[in-house]
């Protein structure tokens, strides 16, 4: 049995969720709870190494996507006729598993895909699109999920019925299902970027909403509210100023998690044909146009880069939330 | 072709859901808490259908013509008056909803054929799915967890918590590539794709689910576990495993005996809720392994644009969805007086 081991703080996640929501969950928060299983508080002030990796792989994605029209890398709908040549899956697709075929040809890093596109750069302009879709996404259940949150955990009773009825409607169609619908109703009214950012914003508002709430129940309890409501503080200065300081880091935390679900949404409902079109790289794009590819036992080396793309970052980001609910102490302001 | 097992699991779990709901309807009715909830129910499925019913109204356009692009006017005329086009919109909320209740899930115009026909077998070969994955996730994460729990701190843990915090980062249908590529295509041990019933052969049935459920199954192994170790961690230092210590138990037995049950709160009420939640997932591994299941069924009916199918796949999930989950809450504040004091007092 092993004897020295720190106690870990009680309850997960879910434990805190279904105390303060009751059961109702969906595969979102269940997802949260694996992933904050079992994090130890931490009152480090120095990051970890991993912290730094994962800071580092994201920080240079985004200049990346940013620059990418001034970085020295191809377009992305430009066809190169060497990756054509060094592909030929024509002359190899007799021999299903042993292909000679190389997916890489002169001068591209990460090699090219079955159009001829250099994948470098389908990955750099696809992370434009994959993380405007999953910072959008989240952004947008911020401020909706958070406000919503925020007014029902702070004035409770009736408002807080109805919010939470509100949110556990929203939580009522599975994720994915909800998200699939909303964008193939939508196709074809709005750009198919945006149609993506409100499905998938959508899906992030309840699941933002009740962490915000749950925690501003908490600290809305606490004496420093009551001693601004006794000097005469307006419930909206105390709601900004007070408790919204201290349930950022649990929000934070919470959409750190919440962008990844998005990305690897967005990959998704582009697998299933909905979503992003061919001339719009993503990350999701990728790995459906390697696809052919992958089951005709050519290579598999297109779906493997856009998969390690959205891996690497779904991995960074989780970490990311870890060690912001560790340093923030989260589990634990919320007792 | 029947596919037995598909069919009795699907009629089982309907009807375990169903005299579920019955029994925390009859207990509800009792007490202001219960019946409270009970209302909240009711508002949800009416919320939830509503929502299903309008989708086919935010589409652009007409929606009979979107579903059958190439007919004459003449031709669209009745299919107009069969989807009640021309009644005002509460009122073909209301039809729509009766229809529903009483099994008539619209027709697919592409092919003339009603929903209710494809959705049954549909539905079984999800549930089949849905459940081998769920089999798998806990008969890989439970001995997983406690090994990690009871060797706390320890390189193994160290290396088990970390793989399992990096296999939550892979998305299933990543997952599904993987095995598809180095499993099925490159080693020829499994099939790509297909489904083939368990009745008509029951080892190729194996063959062709094991895949699809594995590839559902990692994410939710690595969830659980890490799930399971950090309640059982807990749970060994509470004074009776130091007590069941003292007695000279050995440590197979306190594990799987003393400390199992008190620590699997958490692990199975995930459990519980995800298979709801797992049809989500379901449906991107359907599509990849092209098994007929509900998830394949919906995509096929909004890559054909046949919404009046696409109301009734998102309201038949939706509608499953909520009673699983009203039925998991029922079980527990049964179970657990805790949870049913809570809502009493929150009440």
């Amino acid at each position: 049995m092993p004897e020295s081991q720190p106690p870990e703080s009680a309850g997960t996640a879910l434990a805190d969720e279904m105390e303060t929501t009751g059961l109702v969950a969906d595969a979102f928060t269940v997802e949260i709870a694996g992933v904050t299983a079992g994090v130890q508080p931490t009152r480090k002030r120095r990051l970890g190494f991993g912290a730094w990796l994962a800071l580092v792989w994201l920080v240079g994605l985004i200049v990346a996507a940013i620059a990418a029209p001034i970085l020295p890398i191809a377009g992305p709908n430009e066809t190169f006729t060497s990756i054509q040549r060094a592909q030929a899956p024509f002359a190899t697709i007799s021999t299903p598993g042993g292909g000679t075929t190389t997916p890489f040809a002169e001068g591209h890093l990460l090699g090219g895909d079955r159009n001829g596109h250099d994948l470098l750069s389908r990955a750099v302009y696809g992370a434009r699109n994959s993380l405007i879709v999953g910072f959008g996404a989240i952004a947008f259940g911020i401020l909706v999920g958070g406000l919503l949150g925020l007014i029902g955990g702070y004035y409770r009773g009736r408002v807080d019925s109805v919010i939470v009825a509100f949110l556990d409607i929203m939580l009522a169609i599975p994720a994915l299902v909800l998200a699939l619908s909303l964008t193939a109703v939508l196709r074809g009214r709005v750009p198919d970027l945006w149609i993506l950012v409100i499905a998938l914003a959508i899906i992030s508002v309840p699941v933002l909403g009740r962490i915000t709430r749950a925690n501003t129940l908490v600290w809305s309890e606490r004496e420093f509210v009551t001693a601004a409501r006794a000097q005469g503080a307006k419930n909206w200065r105390i709601m900004t100023r007070e408790v919204l300081p201290n349930v950022l880091p649990a929000m934070f935390s919470i959409a750190l998690l919440g962008v990844a679900v998005v990305i690897s949404a967005e990959a998704a409902l582009r697998l299933l044909g909905i979503g992003l079109s061919i001339t719009d790289p993503s990350w999701g794009g990728i790995i459906n146009d390697g696809r052919d590819f992958l089951t005709q036992g050519i290579t598999a080396h297109v779906v493997f880069v856009g998969s390690a793309f959205i891996f690497f970052t779904i991995l960074a980001l989780n970490y990311l939330a870890d060690v912001v609910r560790a340093r923030f102490d989260v589990r634990e302001a919320a007792i | 072709m029947l596919d037995a097992l598909g069919t009795i699991l699907g009629i089982l779990l309907i009807l375990f859901v169903i005299l579920g709901v019955l029994g925390v309807l009859a207990l509800a009715v009792g007490t202001r808490a219960g019946r409270k909830k009970l209302l909240q129910l009711i508002v949800v499925l009416l919320v939830v259908t509503f929502f299903s019913f309008s989708l086919l109204h935010l589409t652009p356009g007409d929606p009979a013509r979107t579903q059958k692009p190439f007919a004459t006017e003449a031709q669209l005329r009745p299919i107009r008056k069969e989807i009640g086009l021309d009644k005002p919109f509460l009122v073909q909320y209301k039809d729509w909803l009766f229809d529903f209740v009483r099994g008539d899930f619209g027709k697919d115009y592409s092919t003339n054929l009603p929903v209710k026909d494809s959705i049954g077998k549909q539905l079984g070969v999800s549930l089949q799915l849905i459940f081998y994955a769920q089999f798998l996730a806990l008969l890989f994460a439970i001995p997983l967890g406690i090994l990690a729990a009871y060797k706390a701190g320890t390189w193994f843990d160290k290396i088990a918590n970390s793989v399992a915090f990096g296999a939550i980062a892979i998305p299933p249908f990543v997952i599904a590539f993987v095995f598809i590529f180095y499993l099925a295509v490159q080693g020829g041990w499994f099939p790509t794709q297909q489904y083939v019933a368990f009745g008509t052969d029951p080892a190729e049935h194996i063959k062709h689910m094991f895949l699809p459920a594995l590839s559902l199954a990692i994410a939710q192994i690595a969830i659980y576990m890490r799930l399971l170790r950090s309640d059982m961690i807990q749970t060994l230092q509470e004074d009776f495993i130091t007590m069941a210590k003292a007695k000279g138990l050995t440590n197979r037995r306190i594990l799987w005996r003393h400390a199992l049950r008190p620590s699997s709160f958490t692990l199975l009420t995930a459990a519980a809720l995800n298979f709801g939640a797992l049809i989500g997932g379901a449906v991107v591994i359907e599509f990849i392994f092209q098994l007929p299941g509900m998830g394949l069924g919906l995509v096929t009916a909004v890559g054909t644009r046949q919404y009046s199918a696409v109301q009734a796949y998102v309201a038949l999930i939706a509608v499953a969805f909520v009673l699983f989950n009203a039925f998991v809450d029922g079980v527990y504040s049964v179970l657990d007086p805790r949870i049913r004091h809570a809502r009493v007092a929150a009440a």
